[in-house]
């Protein structure tokens, strides 16, 4: 008996590692992402970093908020394109769709989220960049191009989390609408989408998460010119394609420079995170699978 | 009020018709959207694939020769991320619903995982340069590859994990109590023999998300071609030498051939993971 | 039969875990060689002949760039590091430099552009965005699409020290990652304008000629080709026995034989 309760109290002790296991592995990529990149905003100074304008490694230059700005517009751009699609979407398999239709739509949307970035990219340079330039001019590397790609790629997290969120809406809500002579859309529309609407904000906002953070796509097909873009169908280099570019050339200050570019990456990703759980939290929303 | 405006000039029939063609039509165009880009890759990609090409090593950096090298290289690190990744995520989910409860250990893991499914993967690509390849000394390697990707897949096997383990109805705990278990016993023969299917389903879910990443690992596996003899040796995994043949331009035919080999994995995890998580709601929630 | 089926995949899990770190066997040398792709290919080519004749040596050769090679190399985390630009006075401490080949960079513009030589000036102002027509330099009314390398990389260094001066090549060029990104995307715009290696270059681009002289092996060994780089190994400290076998074998006859094969100059 007493052997027994020891092995159950050294189990439990190492389950206890297990679980809080995630959270030591973040503090660690915080330390080691801060320890490399906390240099440059030393030399450099961190508002100068921030919002400098100029990014010139060569002659020492190492402002990213061209970059910032970029990541902000291509993510934008997507959204804007996906959220009616992928809403549409989400309510015509939460609401319209008989079973069968939703049966082959469910699939098709969780292959969408497992395609590889690299290969979405892939597709996005040899299919769309060419189609881009022959049509509006200029390279065909493009915010729009990327963002074309990136809508595609977010379509899943928006649709699956906002699904979840209008199947979540209790029955008699529904019921009560129907009673009252609504139409299904009449009931869509006043009912179920406001009830609701914090779960579908949150997964904009996941989707989000997950625009800002694509890199191989972004670099393949954005054309990576740092400056902030004139037109949609001007190049952009977003931070996450800063990083991934330039880290095998990068030595110096340069090196921590672009571990400054993912601690900023970062931070973006955290304050959205913080959002989406501030409104989870404030109504309650469950959104079983709510990862970016 | 702006509601009933619009429904003076078109009636709540005509709307809901509207409406419907129009939801009709956004699922077709996700539909769309897929066989597009699944059709372009593979009709582009599929007549390079044959039996040489997945069983040749590349020549000439990848321009012509096959894949070999990269496929057992994404197996390496696909696997060491399954292998480390689960015990951990299994583990934190069996303490959160046997042992914690909803408090505050409860919150942090499971925010601890949401983040870490959050973070972009260029973060951890830098954070495996930092930490694995040069802190810990590991080097370019198929292991500090996979040690990246089994962080990328904790949070995806912790949390189906922890959803099938407490859909388990709790008669069966009390029954194996009844009959004198510990609470470890009970989990250990109980529990976990009923949540496999689930914990297997969120092990497969995890190790497709890593088996398609490239960002993550470009600066933790290198990118040598050389055949890997052991996990200590540095690879190449598909969606990298994807990413080097496409941007480095090497070979276009290569690149399809690779895409489509990709697709093709990912597509049967997919169905796999599919097929097992029907086949348990079915058993274990009657649905 | 749970707890069967549980055992089995425990077992099967050890003996992978067990072969996969059990046959690390001290069989073979490990040599890294880590750097620029520019000078890839070629350490691929130059590692597979040498380990074909010495089976007790595998040679990892991986890409990253020149500014990775170097900073692996002071690391240690790299027996050798590959650049394929001169290293600054900082990033030479501690670290000895072998060079083994330069090699041409090729002015390039599409098969459809009837321009065929330009000046270095004329070069200068087009890559910094002085001149943004080709009818300014003889060709046809056309704006001009300038594509460059990313910051770093060996080729835009030395395309930047021999040709730039001291102005800047302009902000809004296209920057795309390689050498054969860069081709494709002047093959397929024919107002594009870029700057590739001598040996990757082939019929898809058109190559000018600089101040009347063409690229090729003979006007870059003799250096009337102004537009070159060096192919430099780098070394920290004294290189192991296995390491100092290769770089001997590659300055011997056979290596100089496969560095030319490659389209790149070997220097003695």
């Amino acid at each position: 008996m007493e052997k027994n309760r020891l092995s159950e109290f050294l189990i439990e002790k190492s389950l206890v590692i297990t679980a809080i296991f995630s959270i030591i592995i973040i503090l660690l990529i915080v330390l080691f992402i801060l320890m490399e990149g906390f240099p440059a905003f030393e030399d450099y100074g961190f508002f100068r970093f921030l919002f400098g304008m100029n990014w010139a490694p060569s002659d020492g230059e190492f402002g990213v908020f061209a970059m910032i700005i970029g990541s902000i517009y291509v993510t934008l751009l997507s959204l804007i394109m996906a959220v009616p699609l992928s809403l549409l979407c989400a309510i015509f398999m939460a609401e319209v769709a008989p079973n069968s239709i939703r049966r082959i739509l469910k699939p098709v949307i969780e292959t969408l989220s497992g395609i590889p970035s690299v290969v979405y990219g892939f597709f996005g340079l040899i299919v769309l960049v060419p189609i881009i330039r022959t049509n509006f001019g200029g390279t065909g590397f493009s915010m729009f191009t990327a963002a074309l790609i990136l809508t595609v790629m977010v379509l899943p997290t928006i649709i699956t989390i906002s699904q979840d969120s209008l199947r979540a809406v209790p029955h008699e809500y529904r019921e009560a609408s129907f009673g009252l002579g609504a139409t299904n859309w009449q009931t869509i529309r006043h009912v179920i989408f406001p009830a609701a609407l914090p779960g579908i904000i949150t997964s904009i906002i996941l989707g989000m998460g997950r625009a800002i953070g694509e890199t191989l796509a972004a670099i393949m097909i954005a054309g990576n010119v740092v400056q902030i873009p004139g037109s949609i169908f001007d190049p952009v280099r977003t931070l996450t394609a800063n990083i991934a570019l330039e880290m095998g050339y990068a030595t110096g200050l340069h090196y921590n420079a672009l571990f400054g570019t993912a601690i900023v990456l970062f931070l973006i990703i955290i304050i959205l995170l913080l959002i989406a759980n501030y409104i989870q939290h404030k109504y309650k929303v469950d959104v079983g699978g709510g990862y970016l | 009020m702006r509601g009933l405006k619009s429904q003076k000039i078109i009636s709540p029939k005509t709307s809901q018709k509207i409406m419907n063609a129009i939801f009709i039509i956004s699922g077709i165009i996700t539909i769309l959207i897929l066989v597009l880009i699944l059709g372009y890759i593979l009709i582009m990609g599929l007549p390079v694939v044959n039996l040489e090409f997945i069983f040749a090593n590349p020549i000439d950096s990848g321009a012509s020769g096959g894949i070999f090298q990269m496929i057992v290289s994404s197996i390496y690190v696909t696997l060491i991320a399954g292998i480390v990744a689960t015990p951990l995520g299994v583990g934190a989910a069996v303490y959160l619903v046997e042992y914690a409860g909803e408090g505050k250990i409860t919150k942090l893991t499971r925010f601890g995982a949401e983040t870490l499914a959050s973070i972009p993967s260029i973060v951890y690509g830098l954070f495996g340069l930092a930490f694995f390849v040069v802190a810990i000394g590991l080097g370019w390697s198929l292991l500090s590859g996979g040690l990246v990707l089994a962080i990328m897949a904790l949070p995806t096997i912790f949390q189906v994990s922890e959803v099938t383990i407490s859909s388990i109805p709790s008669s069966y705990r009390e029954g194996s109590y009844g009959l004198g278990a510990t609470k470890w016993q009970t989990i250990y023969r109980v529990v976990l023999p009923a949540a496999i299917p689930g914990i297997v389903t969120g092990v497969i879910l995890g190790m497709t998300r890593v088996i398609s990443e490239a960002a993550a690992v470009m600066f933790a596996v290198g990118s040598s071609l050389s055949m890997p003899l052991s996990i200590f040796d540095p690879g190449r995994p598909l969606p990298l030498h994807l990413y080097i043949l496409a941007t480095e331009g090497i070979s276009l035919e290569n690149a399809y051939g690779t895409a489509a080999v990709l697709v093709i994995i990912v597509l049967v995890l997919t169905f796999v993971s599919n097929y097992l998580v029907d086949k348990y709601q079915r058993k274990i929630m009657g649905r | 039969m749970n707890s069967e089926f549980k055992g089995i995949i425990v077992i099967a899990i050890c003996i992978i875990l067990a072969y996969l770190f059990i046959n690390p066997g001290a069989s073979y040398e490990r040599i890294d060689v880590v750097g620029s792709t520019s000078v890839q290919p070629l350490v691929e080519k130059l590692a597979e002949n040498f380990t074909s004749s010495h089976e007790d040596i595998r040679i990892y050769v991986q890409g990253g760039g020149s500014g990775m090679g170097i900073r692996s190399t002071k690391q240690g985390l790299a027996n050798i590091g590959m650049s394929s630009k001169e290293l600054s006075s900082t990033e030479k401490k501690n670290l000895t430099e072998i060079t083994i080949g330069k090699e041409g960079i090729v002015i390039a513009v599409s098969n459809q552009n009837n321009i065929k030589d330009l000046s270095i000036e004329q070069i200068k102002n087009i890559f910094n965005g002085k001149i943004t027509n080709w009818k300014e330099v003889g060709g046809n009314d056309k704006e001009i699409h300038v594509i460059t390398r990313e910051e770093g990389s060996g080729t835009r260094s030395a395309f930047e020290s021999i040709v730039m001066d001291d102005t800047k090549i302009k902000d809004s060029a296209i920057v795309q990652s390689s050498t054969e990104s860069v081709k494709q995307s002047v093959a397929s715009d024919p107002g594009a304008i870029g700057f590739v290696s001598f040996a990757h270059m082939n019929d898809d681009v058109k190559p000018i000629s600089v101040d009347g002289v063409s690229p090729s092996e003979k006007t870059i060994t003799n250096e009337e080709y102004v537009l070159q780089r060096p192919f430099i190994f780098l070394i920290k400290g004294e290189p192991s026995k296995f390491a100092k076998e290769f770089l001997s074998w590659i300055k011997s006859p056979a290596g100089t034989e496969i560095i030319k094969k490659e389209k790149i100059i070997p220097v003695k």
